[in-house]
């Protein structure tokens, strides 16, 4: 199409930046504060200026919030999520889509159900279960057999504590029943006719097909796990467990003490670089997952 | 090499039944086309023989072993689908070769048969092609491969040329009926296009909503069809069709503003009542005034080899083949004869055939063998 | 929707669905079924027996004046904050979809900041956005006392808020763009013959065309403003509900009162309203996309 709309392209391009300074802005704030000195990140007017105390910086946060552990927590953390959801996923949809049982209708309505309530509105009592496992298995016990149990076994302080419940909702599992329902009935047809069952088929057809989905539920989940935040704070009360999300707080500068935001900053910027580079490295991914986790 | 047993078949999804009881025989080797419009039960029928569909009542056999209960694997049927369902993440060798891979075959076999079965189809370069890579011809093929190379009892083949362009299928079906000619296997070939099926079939199955209509070789159903809705179905252009009444006062039929006369037994055995008549366009003959019809010519369509032209006789459309050295022009006048012998008489009730003649034609003997056989 | 031809079989489904089932059982059923039971007795946190108490909790929540602050807090925030995030992500799809050269990308920059968890975006805007250095200090070196959100209630919502915008803009922004993706562009070309310009067809054409997914964001960022994941972060890590619970929304109060005031019949029934809500907007949502389908 022929245009020639010199006001309106103008004001586009306007636009953009503007949408550029607005978004883009905070990250260039945090990358100078977190390169300048104790003086330059607190002076009046501040100075956009990159420095060259990054790395200083970003050493002094990493000592003083002990980062080395919640990164690795972090990052076990996140894998296990996006491993066990892409897993579970990939499983629940399978049954879901291509058995005719009587049981689907019972899998799909229970799964479905839960995309209503997040976390952070059951969070009171999904902690006392993972405080306390065993409890409905003991109440189930005494009230079949009138027997007390007495079985302890806690999440707390553990990675199964930080991810399982994280990994109990549907998302995943929408996203790959989207994507099974979009294949040709003839392909399980066909492998039907070829000889192959439902784990054959499974293994052979849908694995190797649904790549390109697993690694857009891969990217959102790994970003989902990362940025966890309420949930490691309830579960963690062990140094050696905390992750990155609560590490932020040992950064902040007290109220009375010496406000070195540029450690602060530097010590953010770290605890935002593995997603922001799952993001800006597999957007076309993240993208796809994000739009079809919705839809 | 098996032959089949459709006995009393029926299926209902729920409660709408959509077949009503299919009663069918096909011999060993014998290359079977079923042919209905959309929606008819024909692919049902197909899947059903295959393993697809559960069967709701009646039963189906396979070299005499009923088949209902088992698995599609366990059939030994090998189906080409309408849309090929290729496996999109394998080579066309993987693709080939997965039912030799699923059924365990050590791998130096598999490739030494996947080889040879692409040598039949032709498709030895492109074997580690992926199916996106392909022409739709070459991924036909690839679905035939397939089938070949399971070495089956019956080839199933559900609409396989319908997503192909017009040459194409022309050189496809060719290549199927080679195929089967080599292989002899039963073949069962379900289309909704009359061409494909007058060409490919031994024996011809016609079907409309549920119900056989027609079982027999291909030149019988065209030259007898036994119901309305066959002989409406079969044939390029269509038959015409018209109703008519059949006078055992004057000895004719009347339609049209015309009356054709009839030998008085014939009128006296077929009784006073309405008809429908049918002639094909092909069967027309252009006569003089006096023999024949007067009817206007309201379009002519040109198709090289002869033309068609439209009319109109007692109010209904009707159409005529006549040869390319006759000219008439839209407007003119045209005098078509409508011979006795061509005519098809069927019951306006019923919609079934009224045979005009006892002495059966020549054909008509095969005709009736392979309806008893069949039922 | 089904499969036409499934493998029939009852044990492997359940099979694959079971260890979904479990956890969902688990986590998700059982805590929900002791929300609702927790919401209408009073019990010791951590043992002792529950009393079954009725209404009371809902009563006792009802009753305190903190807890309507809340809702009014949570309120502002979630309007506010979806209402700006549908704003910005459309202007700039809107600029973004023109592809005019050099336009990619932006394209590509805009979604970054969905990235950053809530907690880690607040502790970051807490210096930028901070009165005394970052960005605003000249400001209120200018005009002492213009901005601080540490005293004033107002400025730390609308703090907050801007946290949340900077965050989901991108996140909007994505689903615009698609949606703008999907306007045939036989209609643009249309429009353009009728003599409309970009502006005009923006106006005319293209924002009413995005009616459905404007309407599914809404949804989408009212829900995610309520109980999202990240307007607890948010909240705790710039500015823990103050000053003076200028900034208590209500996942915030709950979770306070639950493991702070181990208040936990009183949290549950909170829960339960803000389920509710959940409820009605969840069904909104299903409503709305079951009859886009049958437009389709």
């Amino acid at each position: 199409m022929i245009q020639r709309t010199p006001f309106a392209n103008a004001l586009t391009y306007g636009v953009m930046v503007f949408g550029f300074l607005l978004l883009i802005g905070p990250f260039v704030v945090i990358m100078s504060g977190a390169s300048q000195t104790f003086q330059q990140v607190n002076a009046i007017p501040f100075s956009f200026l990159p420095q060259d105390r990054l790395l200083e910086n970003m050493s002094a946060a990493w000592t003083r919030a002990s980062l080395g552990t919640a990164m690795l927590n972090s990052f076990v953390m996140a894998s296990l999520v996006t491993v066990g959801k892409v897993a579970l996923s990939a499983l629940t949809a399978f049954a879901i889509v291509f058995f005719r049982t009587p049981l689907k209708g019972f899998f799909f309505w229970m799964v479905f159900i839960t995309l209503m309530l997040p976390l952070e509105v059951r969070v009171v009592p999904t902690y006392a279960v993972a405080a306390d496992l065993f409890q409905p298995v003991r109440l189930l016990i005494s009230a079949v057999t009138g027997f007390e149990v007495s079985v302890d076994w806690n999440l707390l302080n553990s990675y199964a504590g930080l991810t399982l419940p994280l990994i109990a909702t549907a998302t995943g599992t929408f996203l790959y029943r989207q994507f099974y329902l979009t294949l040709p009935d003839e392909l399980a047809e066909a492998a039907r006719m070829d000889g192959s069952g439902p784990i054959r088929f499974f293994i052979d057809m849908l694995l190797p097909l649904s790549r390109t989905n697993m690694l857009a539920l891969t990217t959102i989940m790994f970003v989902y796990g990362w940025n966890q935040y309420l949930w490691p704070l309830l579960m963690v009360t062990d140094p050696e467990y905390k992750t990155t999300m609560m590490s932020l707080v040992a950064l902040l500068p007290s109220d009375n003490g010496t406000p070195d935001w540029n450690v602060t900053l530097a010590g953010s910027l770290i605890i935002m670089l593995p997603p922001l580079i799952v993001v800006a490295v597999l957007q076309r991914w993240f993208v796809r997952g994000l739009v079809a986790t919705e839809k | 090499m098996a032959d089949i047993a459709i006995r009393a078949v029926r299926k209902s999804y729920g409660k709408t039944p959509t077949l009503h009881g299919i009663d069918l025989a096909f011999a060993s080797g014998e290359f079977v086309v079923i042919l209905g419009p959309s929606g008819c039960g024909k692919s049902t029928l197909l899947r059903m023989i295959a393993g697809l569909e559960e069967i709701t009542a009646g039963e189906i056999a396979i070299n005499g072993r009923v088949v209902n209960r088992l698995e599609p694997r366990e059939r030994g049927c090998a189906m080409v689908f309408q849309n090929y369902a290729l496996y999109p993440h394998m080579t066309v060798a993987g693709n080939i070769g997965y039912a030799l891979k699923v059924a365990g075959v050590p791998k130096a076999e598999r490739l030494r048969r996947i080889e040879e079965t692409a040598k039949i189809v032709g498709l030895v370069d492109y074997l580690d092609r992926k199916p996106a890579a392909l022409s739709g011809g070459q991924r036909q093929r690839v679905a035939m491969a397939r089938a070949i190379i399971r070495e089956p009892n019956v080839f199933l083949f559900d609409e396989p040329l319908s997503n192909l362009d017009a040459k194409l299928r022309v050189t496809m079906r060719a290549e199927i009926r080679k195929l089967h000619q080599r292989l002899s296997a039963t073949s069962i070939f379900v289309t909704h296009d009359q061409v494909e099926a007058m060409t490919l079939a031994d024996k011809l199955v016609v079907m409309n909503k549920g119900v056989v209509e027609q079982v027999g070789q291909p030149l019988d159903i065209y030259h007898r069809p036994a119901s309305i809705f066959v002989a409406s179905f079969i044939g390029s252009p269509a038959m015409n069709l018209f109703d008519a009444h059949i006078s055992v006062h004057d000895a004719c039929l009347a339609f049209g503003g015309t009356k054709m006369p009839i030998e008085k037994a014939l009128a006296a055995r077929l009784g006073e009542r309405h008809v429908t008549v049918g002639i094909r366009p092909e069967q027309c003959v252009v006569a003089s005034e006096a023999r024949g019809i007067a009817m206007k010519v309201d379009f002519v369509e040109e198709l090289g080899s002869g033309r068609v032209i439209h009319s109109e006789l007692g109010g209904q459309p009707f159409a005529a083949c006549i040869d390319e050295e006759t000219h008439v022009r839209p407007g003119d006048r045209i005098a078509l004869e409508l011979p006795l012998a061509h005519l098809h008489v069927f019951d306006r009730e019923t919609g079934r055939r009224i045979e005009l003649e006892f002495e059966p034609r020549s054909g008509r003997g095969a005709t009736k063998r392979q309806m008893l056989e069949a039922v | 929707m089904d499969k036409r031809a499934a493998f029939r079989s009852w044990w492997l489904p359940s099979l694959f669905a079971l260890p979904q089932i479990i956890l969902i059982l688990l986590f998700f059923y059982w805590p929900a079924v002791a929300v609702l039971r927790w919401a209408f007795t009073l019990e010791p946190p951590f043992g002792g027996a529950a009393e079954f108490v009725g209404l009371a909790n809902f009563q006792e929540v009802f009753a305190d004046p903190l807890y309507w602050n809340s809702v009014g807090v949570s309120l502002a925030f979630a309007l506010c904050g979806t209402l700006a995030t549908i704003f910005i992500g459309l202007v700039l799809a809107l600029a973004v979809d023109r592809q005019l050269p050099g336009s990619a990308p932006f394209r590509f920059l805009y979604i970054l900041p969905y990235a950053i968890a809530g907690p880690a975006a607040g502790m970051a805007f807490r210096f930028i956005l901070s009165p005394e250095r970052g960005l605003m200090a000249s400001v209120n070196a200018a005009f002492p006392d213009f901005w601080n959100p540490a005293k004033y209630g107002s400025h730390a919502l609308i703090l907050v808020i801007v946290v949340f915008a900077w965050k989901w803009a991108g996140y909007t922004f994505i689903f615009l763009l698609a949606g703008l993706q999907s306007v045939p562009r036989s209609l643009i070309e249309a429009a353009a013959m009728d003599g409309c310009g970009p502006i005009r067809r923006a106006v005319d054409i293209q924002i009413p065309m995005l009616a459905p997914t404007l309407f599914f964001l809404l949804v989408i960022m009212m829900t995610e403003g309520f109980v999202g994941a990240d307007t607890y972060g948010i909240v705790a890590r710039t500015t823990d509900g103050g000053p003076n619970h200028g900034t208590d929304v209500m996942v915030y109060r709950i979770v306070e009162e639950a493991f702070r005031g181990l208040n936990y019949s009183g949290a549950s029934a909170q829960s339960l309203v803000l389920i509710g809500l959940i409820m009605v907007f969840t069904f909104i949502q299903f409503r709305f996309i079951e009859r886009q389908v049958h437009y389709k």
